[in-house]
């Protein structure tokens, strides 16, 4: 049954039709966006621009354990029925390698020539809810204090936010643990639950925003009955149900305020290779490091800001040696920033559950575990803390 | 779950990470490997208004930046200064330039020394080594208001004689009959007739009342370890003891991640902290 648009408003429920979903890819990029979603590339599901609803992995999905990420068939067609993959939006709001400035010398002139923010307005189509949470907390980063980073703002206000409520949950997932997923709760202009059954194939839609209405408005919809609305709500809230892996984040601050000398950090170390995969994958992760170039003549330099992470030597080096020179170290930085100074610093969380660090870990190293190691082998919940363990 | 924040319009603020060309008006060295610059924007004298403790990044051409400290007084709006030792890189690469030359400034950054709530008390200032750059500005500030305080006592420790920094004005502190200077040096030759010994062997006869003290503390980590203690020895309370920590630093606000202490980011919580803030990891190793 084919339908003329039909007007929307924020938070009404519509169905589309699975073909018709290259519309809105079309419509979007017609707006002058660049669409950017998932696609299959050298046995991953990654994000690139899209030129239509083709691109989409369909019929794909994964399998993901700790170390292991491998794409399998389905046995249907579906076009979002896998979790998320080894790339992030992070890159495209965040990129791993910008340029801060060009500087010129003439004489004994010096300028600093300001890079002017970038143009394209991007689309994602495809967010899952643990990636739109991992976006406002990156928000809450570059945005959030006194000072703001104006690429990052420039990028980040044209965004168009199209989620994609998870009906399969990865090998590695844990959002529910972490509440933030696998159901969009907001943050998103527009947020589609794919549903197939018994031969049919659609997406339950919802705006989350005016703009994200008015893009709605310009599809074939149709009014979504009551019985559709109630088997695409049950296809997440059974998502919830399979989550692989939990997490119990009750005063988890604490634990790790009173667990900098835990013997588990000597037994993580043993296996972490510092590798930094973690950091990279990870879609909250923001460090960077910076990079100056000269020219042969002397009178052009640039600086280059790139990503960095805290399992490097270089990132906690100061003159005489780095700080953080083991890897116990820089594996208790990296988690206990993510799990709890994180909380001090931006009010959330810094881990949103997404699994990627686990299944992109060569050594197989399961957040999710480490947890429950300081839990079970440190001092007992209320024990009396050993020397002076306030929070600061 | 995150709290959604507004994306609000684009300010027209400046970019952050985009210095300002700032003349090296003079170069004075110190010692052997340290030196101070006078700097004032390149297009001409410019009000620049700083707080003691604050620190700016310095951006050398082509070669990177670096934090340090703001060491001039805090009146002199038209110029700044820096004094730098020269140990890695960039800062070797800073030695080369004279004046006339011209660097990249951004800042100032951080928070400052609590000149202001340290009114109508003793004040205590412990520096080792390069660490009374960024305690200069706070003298010169309590110097010049100098009723509002009661007595104020400066420890200071080198290396060697050699390494005193500002020792024609360190003699003329000395001078004073309104201020306490007391210099120590690791080791010496014969020809030295101070104290010997590390600085923290001057506090336990330094002259202050603890129980209405204000502690001003910069140096090395190890040295600021030992100084607290025998502070708090004395009985100055831990949130009136004031330290500034030093990380590395790419970028002075809050984006780059270098600088994370714990909970706190030194290049916009610190690099000055009250004691208590950081007592529960300072000196806890690799943090
Ligand atoms: C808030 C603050 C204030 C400071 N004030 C002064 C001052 O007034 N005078 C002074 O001489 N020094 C000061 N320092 C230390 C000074 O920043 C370092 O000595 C300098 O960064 C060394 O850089 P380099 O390239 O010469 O050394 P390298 O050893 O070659 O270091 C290479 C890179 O590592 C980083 N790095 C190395 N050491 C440090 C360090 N100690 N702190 C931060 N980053 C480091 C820098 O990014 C540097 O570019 C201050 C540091 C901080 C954090
Ligand atoms: S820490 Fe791991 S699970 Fe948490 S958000 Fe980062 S990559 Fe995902
Ligand atoms: S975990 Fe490490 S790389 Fe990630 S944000 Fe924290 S300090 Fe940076
Ligand atoms: S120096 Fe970059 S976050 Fe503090």
């Amino acid at each position: 049954m084919k339908s003329a648009p039909l007007a929307v408003k924020r938070s009404d429920k519509a169905v589309l039709q699975a073909e018709d979903l290259d519309m809105l890819i079309q419509n979007l990029r017609k707006r002058g966006h660049q669409v950017i979603g998932p696609t299959r590339r050298e046995g991953a599901i990654v994000y690139e621009e899209l030129a239509s609803a083709q691109n989409l992995p369909a019929g794909w999905t994964d399998e993901q354990d700790g170390g292991t990420y491998r794409l399998k068939r389905r046995t249907d067609g579906a076009l979002f029925g896998y979790a998320v993959g080894p790339h992030s939006w992070k890159e495209f709001v965040h990129p791993p390698a910008q340029r801060l400035y060009r500087a010129r010398r003439n004489g004994k002139q010096v300028e600093f020539l300001p890079e002017t923010p970038p143009a394209a307005k991007c689309a994602f189509l495809g967010v899952r809810a643990c990636e739109l949470n991992a976006i406002a907390i990156q928000d809450r980063v570059f945005l959030g204090g006194p000072v703001v980073d104006p690429g990052y703002q420039s990028r980040r206000q044209q965004l168009f936010l199209i989620a994609v409520n998870c009906t399969v949950a990865g090998g590695t997932c844990f959002c529910a643990s972490m509440n933030t997923g696998p159901k969009a709760a907001s943050g998103y202009d527009v947020a589609l639950t794919e549903v197939m059954e018994s031969g049919r194939h659609y997406f339950m839609t919802e705006a989350g925003t005016d703009r994200g209405a008015e893009v709605l408005s310009q599809l074939p919809l149709q009014r979504a009955t009551s019985r559709q609305e109630q088997i695409a709500a049950d296809m997440v809230s059974q998502t919830a149900r399979r989550m692989a892996r939990q997490m119990d984040t009750t005063g988890i601050e604490e634990l790790f305020y009173r667990n900098y000398e835990h013997p588990r950090w000597d037994d993580v170390a043993k296996r972490c290779l510092t590798c930094a995969n973690c950091t990279l994958v990870c879609p909250t992760c923001f460090c960077t490091t910076v990079e100056d170039t000269a020219d042969l003549t002397g009178q052009h330099a640039e600086r280059w800001r790139k990503w960095d992470s805290c399992f490097t030597l270089d990132f906690s080096y100061i003159a005489g040696g780095s700080v953080r020179s083991s890897s116990r170290a820089r594996y208790r930085q990296w988690l206990t920033h993510k799990l709890a100074t994180w909380m001090d610093q931006f009010g959330t969380s810094g881990c949103v559950g997404c699994g990627r660090c686990i299944t992109w870990c060569p050594a197989a190293i399961d957040l999710t575990e480490e947890v429950r190691a300081l839990r079970e082998g440190g001092p007992a919940r209320g024990a009396a803390p050993t020397g002076k363990e306030t929070k600061p | 779950m995150a709290p959604t924040l507004e994306i609000s319009e684009p300010k027209a603020a400046a970019d952050p990470m985009l210095p300002v060309p700032c003349r090296i008006r003079r170069v004075r060295n110190e010692t052997a490997d340290t030196f101070t610059w006078e700097l004032q924007p390149a297009d001409g004298p410019a009000r620049f208004a700083f707080q003691p403790g604050q620190f700016n990044m310095l951006y050398v051409f082509g070669v990177g930046e670096v934090p340090i400290s703001i060491s001039g007084d805090p009146a002199d709006t038209q110029s700044f200064r820096h004094t730098t030792r020269a140990v890695g890189v960039v800062t070797r690469a800073m030695r080369q330039l004279r004046a006339g030359d011209v660097l990249g400034v951004r800042g100032p950054f951080g928070s400052a020394w609590p000149i202001e709530a340290a009114a109508g008390r003793d004040v205590v200032i412990v520096a080792g080594g390069i660490g009374l750059a960024p305690l200069r500005p706070a003298l010169c500030r309590l110097l010049a208001q100098r009723r509002r305080y009661g007595r104020i006592v400066l420890l200071y420790g080198a290396r060697t004689p050699q390494d005193i920094l500002f020792p024609h004005e360190l003699e003329r502190w000395r001078g004073k009959f309104d201020l306490e200077v007391q210099v120590t040096v690791d080791r010496s030759a014969d020809t030295w007739r101070g104290n010997v010994g590390v600085v923290t062997t001057l506090i336990p006869c330094a002259p202050f009342e603890p129980a209405n003290a204000v502690a001003l503390v910069c140096g090395p980590e190890v040295m600021m370890r030992y100084t607290v203690r025998e502070l708090q020895r004395r009985g100055i309370a831990a949130d009136r003891i004031h330290v500034s920590m030093e990380r590395n630093m790419k970028c002075a606000i809050g984006f780059c991640g270098h600088c994370q202490y714990g909970p706190a980011f030194i290049c916009k919580d610190g690099p000055i902290f009250p004691f208590d803030r950081v007592e529960s990891i300072f000196g806890k190793a690799e943090v």
